[in-house]
């Protein structure tokens, strides 16, 4: 197949809206970079500045790495998000598989009861998701903010999903059957590994939320040893003092390991967004 | 002789096992929409069955039902004696061969073959000794550390055909596998599949919408309209003795012309069907006068559309090259003792 040649202005174009679109994105992080690396001065006076000499300094971050237990902040939020993504994608796969392979009484209700989530904000069920909690002896725990975040990435997760497994062949489904694969070796062994781009996609989808979140770690979890990296650099943000060179430099040290899962993910994630688009 | 130090030997020998086959008033409904109405059907030992029909007719919903891949509303399945009615697909001892191919894509072309096997819990050796033998079978030996996706349609399909060899069913169901394939290749995989069944002797079942495919490979064709049987019969009796209009209709091509049988002086009958292969045409004389208004040279055969006095429109197949162009006149003539004459239920009048 030949691809159709764009002419070069029109190219041109595409490059130059996409470049600019790249910097408008990178703005903000980078900036966010540059400043942690600069002293307090330099930050107010030339906020825009590459760190140079004189106004290099890593104060940001030797007050961070004094302040309270901030690897164990870390540790906690990729403990909570890595074991919530993984969750959130076995129970939503699951539930998928369910709803796009079997007929049974219902299963277009359900389909919608799951996906209702999506619209719906779990927030507003905080004040029960905490009786519960506190019922259950479960606050100040990971396991809770790992279950509210697996509950509030199930209904993406089930709804995306479910429309890519119907797209997997019934012939191959059935050619398993008949090889004596169980109905958990035909999810597991054929339909998984084919819907593995749309799983990148949910993963990434359900990552950044969680991994940005205050309201719950700030609820469910404010205790010293269950902090995450978001609630942890709240420290620095006073009513009437904040301290920017730390805040810049938490938010850097934040940045890193959601970069880290994007890249492991993305190369599956790009697969997903344009699975379809282009055959 | 089999004695028990040569048991390699022997099962080497072995017959390919064969199984029959016995469907007793399968009913299937998706909700209120029934599909299967009632089906009865018998399949002998090593016969090859075909199941052919409109699309939608439920050919694929039959074979389903029969591999267990779907419940049937009511009726009873056998193989071989037994009900299988409640068996799962893997148990009932059948293999399919499916029109996607549906070969895993993740397997390479001999773990695809040796994967049932290993399933059941055949030793290494032997799923190793039987994918050699069908992959040699099917010249597939270059390709087996190959995945599916480096290969063509056609090794595609032989693959899938591997795949149901090696299980060693009873019965293999094949649907419509060889629709996605190029019209040469059909040719080829086409007598691939007759060649598999006689040295095979395995009893098939086998969906298509191609008629030659129908008629050159079944022993027996089962026609099927609407969740029904229509009639059940050998290629030839079929073409020669259709039992209603639909089946008249459905086996044979160019398709055979209806006339209303009032048209020909026939009062006892509704509809007169001509096979358009049982129509002479002459310059001179004949019983219909009739105008060309379409000709169809196919080298082979010559295929003519007439708009005649008596039955309106004619289709008339002439076997070699003939010379008649559009607004020729011409006169039309049926081989009167090949006449099928219909009642008004649409059924054979003998
Ligand atoms: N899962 C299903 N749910 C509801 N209706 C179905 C389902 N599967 C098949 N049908 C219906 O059953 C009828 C028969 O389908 P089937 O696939 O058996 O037809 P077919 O004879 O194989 O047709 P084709 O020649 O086009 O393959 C169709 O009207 C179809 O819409
Ligand atoms: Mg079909």
């Amino acid at each position: 197949m030949s691809k159709a040649r764009m002419s070069p202005l029109r190219s041109g174009f595409v490059h130059l809206a996409l470049a600019g679109y790249t910097v408008i994105a990178l703005f903000p992080v980078v900036l966010t970079i540059f400043n942690s690396f600069k002293d307090k001065n330099a930050i107010f006076r030339t906020p825009l500045a590459l760190p140079t000499a004189e106004t290099f300094s890593l104060v940001g971050y030797t007050t961070v790495l004094k302040q309270g237990d901030f690897f164990g902040y870390f540790q906690n939020s990729l403990i909570v998000t890595v074991v919530s993504i993984f969750f959130a994608l076995l129970f939503g796969a699951m539930a998928a598989f369910a709803l796009s392979e079997y007929r049974f009484r219902g299963n277009m209700l359900m389909g919608l009861y799951l996906a209702i989530g999506i619209m719906i904000p779990i927030r507003l069920g905080t004040v029960a998701i905490l009786q519960g909690m506190v019922a259950a002896g479960l606050v100040n725990t990971l396991t809770a903010l790992i279950l509210v975040y697996t509950a509030q990435g199930l209904p993406l997760a089930i709804f995306i999903l479910s429309e890519f497994m119907r797209t997997v062949s019934d012939d191959l489904k059935n050619a398993g059957r008949i090889d004596g694969l169980s109905e958990y070796a035909i999810f597991f062994r054929l339909v998984l590994p084919l819907v593995r781009p749309a799983m990148a996609t949910v993963a990434v989808f359900t990552m950044i939320p969680i991994w940005n979140d205050l309201w719950f770690p700030l609820i469910l979890a404010p205790g010293e040893a269950t902090k995450t990296v978001t609630l942890g650099s709240q420290v620095f943000i006073g009513q009437f003092v904040t301290n920017w060179n730390a805040v810049l430099a938490a938010l850097s040290l934040a940045i890193l390991p959601v970069l880290v899962l994007y890249i492991i993910f993305s190369r599956q994630l790009i697969r997903g967004i344009t699975a379809g688009a282009v055959k | 002789m089999c004695s028990i130090g040569t048991k390699g030997i022997c099962d080497k020998e072995k017959a390919h096992p064969v199984g029959s086959l016995h469907l007793k008033s399968i009913r299937k409904a998706f909700g209120t929409h029934e599909v299967l109405k009632g089906i009865d059907l018998e399949v002998k030992d090593g016969e090859f069955v075909i199941f052919v029909g409109p699309s939608g007719c439920g050919k694929s919903t039959l074979l389903r039902v029969i591999a267990g891949l779907e419940d049937a509303s009511s009726g009873s399945v056998q193989i071989d004696g037994e009900e299988m009615i409640s068996t799962p697909p893997a148990k009932r001892g059948i293999a399919m061969v499916f029109q996607s191919y549906a070969l895993y894509p993740h397997l390479t072309v001999k773990d695809n073959m040796g994967l049932g096997l290993k399933q059941m819990g055949a030793p290494k050796a032997e799923v190793e000794a039987k994918v050699g033998k069908a992959s040699a079978m099917l010249s597939l030996e270059p390709y087996l550390a190959r995945r599916p996706a480096e290969l063509s349609g056609g090794q595609r399909q032989r693959v899938a055909i591997g795949r149901a060899i090696v299980r060693e069913p009873k019965l293999f169901l094949f649907d419509e596998p060889l629709s996605n394939l190029d019209a040469a290749l059909r040719v080829n995989t086409r007598l691939e599949i007759a060649r598999l069944h006689r040295s095979l002797k395995a009893t098939m079942i086998y969906v298509t919408h191609d008629q030659v495919e129908a008629m050159t490979l079944a022993d027996k064709i089962v026609v099927l309209n609407a969740g029904q049987i229509e009639q059940i019969g050998s290629p030839m009796e079929l073409y020669n003795r259709p039992a209603n209009t639909f089946v008249a209709g459905f086996i044979g091509s160019p398709q055979m012309n209806f006339v209303e049988a009032g048209r020909l002086g026939d009062d006892e009958a509704k509809t007169i069907g001509i096979r358009p292969e049982h129509i002479t045409l002459s310059r001179e004389s004949g019983d219909w006068t009739g105008k060309v208004i379409h000709v169809e040279h196919l080298g082979a055969d010559t295929i003519l559309y007439l708009e005649t006095d008596v039955t309106g429109l004619l289709t008339v197949r002439l076997f070699g090259e003939h010379r008649y162009a559009v607004d020729d006149v011409v006169y039309a003539t049926p081989d009167r003792a090949r006449l099928h004459r219909f009642g008004a239920d649409d059924r054979v009048i003998a």
